[in-house]
């Protein structure tokens, strides 16, 4: 026993969170880079490595980046440079960095590439829930989705190598449990990072129509190797059952909800672990010879069960997402997976009656309330409806006491859904996003709507930080009026107020003025993060 | 030895306190951990809980499956009742009786309490008013952490070890109150179980 304690003892190093074993294995890969643009549940990666003394030592390049697009195009120039970089995001971030993301297949890599992005299945703190294994299928690139925290380091440790090996990006799935949960991570030895070398072809990078071509039934080639790869993936098994009633494919955490329903490997069925894709045929094919049914438990959309579906014309019945057996949407959990294995459990106590939904909410304090109670004062003359928003802390008012904004749809679309409303006649039309959300996509959307000279009043919220995913440094920070002046807003309709209580009828004449006001004008609220001032109040202490 | 706990209260409240000492105890007490937080958007004053899962044996899944966690620990009262399909048929609700208000809904306070004393293994300490006692109200998560300790299988000089170690940087005085804490909740514990 005292043995065991002590094995137990020396595996358990680092207690890490899943997005900090992914920090830890990029600097232990030999990364050269991390790009990122926060988002929950993948900022902490970054942060981690921000605060890293050997990424220090090394000079590891760690800032924020504008946003996910300006992140991966930077990771893909350091990997044609030669060296290894990894660009993180969370789900909808891909979305930003798409065009870059399936382009990179196409190119390929020079030092290896990891594109870890973090779904968020259940929308905790996101817009939808999609799934981004679908972005690296239709990108044709093997993904890496972890079971556990030690895998999440292996692979971002690993992962380099095998981008190198298949000389295309690699991407690193994961949601947000196994991101925001901690566990045991033992490391092994860093490696040195790669030496500055150019790519051996120099043309594998332009992609003109002639080299497009060819480089693109090169990656139809290499799917093959991709194929070979995942069937003889460490992070792939097939695990022996004794009853072959139902075969079951586990796909990276939810392999963990299965077996926590078998404590000490006592499963019955027979098992296919993915956590490397393509998806290993070899096993799949002897789970569908060998088993009278098949169960697909997955963490996100039903990927994986479209494609079995899709595999076998014998017709082996396949239970999963699409067939009821388990919930179409939301977050997998081990009491849905114990449902789907017929599996009776006390299901607790109720909860009582008198409980009350507990939302979040701006903190006390903060500049947007103030921004929004004189918005709603200027608004009180016009209709309802007119306040387009964006994404950010200032997206709680949507919720009462201010219920001010009307949308929240992706980075940036206040502006530009602002100025489509106007332009629909919805005068005046109103924008309300946070200083770092304009830098990230709201400065294209200002451009479009001076070009037009559209009816719009842009409200830029200024907290001076990265709020909602913890006090981040924005990009624009101290540029965001020589942005508006440069993209061509006439200075004379700039205006920055600081939202305090004291300034709250001077705010109020402000946005009814510039409310009345036939053209673009841009009032920038400016007063610090209060949650931002007080931790750098208690780190200089 | 296993020990799966929820651990419940609203963003700023700082429950992964509670999280980081009894990990630092698990981990010195030679036991394996899982441990899932909410980060994000719920963290401005929203809801917020914590699975923490502890046991000798290797731990799948990160999440407690419903109807099986051994213990609910609560730094707010209406807090503690949310997360009772979590708990199991021999499970403990141990909570802080000071409620946490920023919603206009909130509950009367009796009426909360009365849904806690319903349950028949309970135990509603005031832990603002003992770590107010003790020297600072910023010790009521190590009085909520005493409360519960009779009722996790870890040695409790593992306990005061893990305060130590994650309080050492903050000086002996910190150190020591955030000891008494831990000593005052355990003992309010032991005399109302």
């Amino acid at each position: 026993m005292r043995f065991l304690k002590l094995k137990i003892l020396t595996m358990q190093k680092h207690l890490f969170l899943g997005v900090e074993a992914i920090g830890q294995g990029a600097i232990d890969g030999g990364m050269s880079g991390v790009y990122a643009y926060p988002g929950t549940p993948s900022t902490e990666i970054t942060e981690f490595i921000q605060d890293n003394p050997i990424a220090e030592e090394r000079n590891i390049h760690r800032k924020w980046s504008a946003n996910e697009k300006t992140a991966l195009e930077s990771a893909l120039g350091m990997s044609y440079a030669g060296k290894r970089a990894m660009s993180c995001m969370k789900h909808v971030g891909l979305n930003v960095a798409a065009d870059i993301f399936v382009n990179a297949a196409v190119t390929g890599v020079n030092g290896g590439l990891i594109v870890t992005v973090a779904d968020d299945p259940s929308m905790h703190s996101s817009q939808n829930e999609q799934d981004s294994r679908f972005y690296g299928k239709f990108a044709m690139i093997p993904i890496l989705e972890p079971s556990s925290q030690q895998e999440a380091y292996d692979m971002a440790r690993d992962g380099f190598a095998l981008s190198e090996l298949t000389k295309v990006p690699v991407m690193l799935r994961i949601t947000t449990r196994l991101a925001h949960s901690r566990a045991g991570v033992e490391c092994r030895e860093i490696l040195p990072e790669n030496d500055l070398v150019m790519p051996s072809d120099p043309r594998q990078f332009i992609l003109l129509p002639a080299i497009a071509r060819r480089r693109y039934k090169g990656l139809l080639e290499s799917q093959a190797l991709f194929q070979k790869l995942s069937e003889e993936s460490v992070y792939n098994r097939y695990e022996e059952g004794t009853d072959y009633s139902l075969g079951i494919v586990a796909c990276g955490i939810a392999y963990n909800y299965l077996m926590e329903h078998f404590p000490g490997g006592s499963c019955p069925y027979p098992v296919v672990k993915v956590s490397q894709y393509p998806i290993p045929e070899n096993y799949i094919k002897r789970l569908d010879k060998e088993c009278d049914e098949l169960l697909v438990l997955e963490e996100g959309a039903p990927m994986v069960e479209e494609m079995l579906k899709g595999f076998f014309s014998k017709g082996t019945p396949i239970k999963g997402r699409l067939d009821g057996t388990l919930p179409r949407d939301g977050e997998l959990n081990p009491d849905l997976v114990a449902k789907a294995l017929g599996k009776e459990m006390f299901t607790g106590f109720d909860i009582p009656e008198v409980v009350a939904n507990r939302p979040p909410a701006l903190c006390m304090g903060c500049g947007h309330q103030d921004a929004y109670e004189a918005m709603n004062e200027a608004l009180a003359d016009y209709s309802r409806g007119r306040v387009f928003s964006d994404i950010g802390c200032y997206t709680l008012g949507a919720l009462p006491p201010y219920e001010t904004i009307s949308s929240c749809v992706d980075m940036g679309a206040s502006i530009t859904m602002a100025k489509g409303a106007a332009d629909a006649g919805l005068v005046p039309a109103v924008a309300m996003i946070g200083d770092s959300t304009f830098a990230h996509s709201g400065i294209t959307g200002l451009l479009d709507a001076v070009n037009e000279n559209s009816s719009i009043t842009i409200v830029i919220s200024d907290n001076e930080s990265i709020s909602m995913t913890g006090g981040q440094d924005s990009s624009a920070y101290g540029r965001i009026e020589s942005i508006c002046i440069g993209v061509g807003v006439d200075p004379a309709h700039i205006h920055t107020i600081t939202p305090l209580k004291k300034n709250h009828d001077e705010m109020v004449r402000l946005f009814r003025e510039e409310f009345a006001y036939n053209g673009v004008s841009v009032i920038i609220p400016r007063r610090e993060c209060i949650q931002r001032a007080s931790s750098r109040k208690r780190n200089k202490k | 030895m296993k020990a799966d706990i929820i651990l419940a209260g609203v963003g700023g409240q700082g429950i992964l306190s509670i999280a980081t000492a009894l990990g630092e105890a698990a981990l010195a007490d030679g036991l394996l951990i899982k441990q899932a937080e909410t980060h994000g958007m719920s963290q401005r004053g929203g809801a917020v809980y914590s699975h923490m899962r502890i046991s000798d044996k290797p731990i799948s899944s990160d999440l407690i499956p419903g109807g099986t966690a051994d213990l609910i620990l609560s730094v707010e009262p209406m807090e503690s009742l949310r997360y009772l399909p979590y708990l199991s048929e021999t499970g403990y609700l141990v909570t802080n009786t000071t409620p946490f208000i920023n919603i206009p809904n909130y509950p009367e306070a009796e009426k909360v309490m009365a849904e806690i004393r319903k349950f028949p293994r309970y135990i509603a300490i005031d832990a603002d008013a003992i770590a107010k006692e003790v020297g600072s109200t910023r010790a009521s998560n190590m009085v909520m952490l005493g409360a519960a300790s009779p009722f996790i299988d870890i040695e409790f000089s593992k306990i005061e070890e893990g305060i130590r170690r994650i309080f050492a940087r903050k000086g002996e005085e910190v150190v020591n109150m955030n000891l008494e804490a831990l000593r005052r909740g355990r003992q309010f514990a032991e005399e109302n179980r």
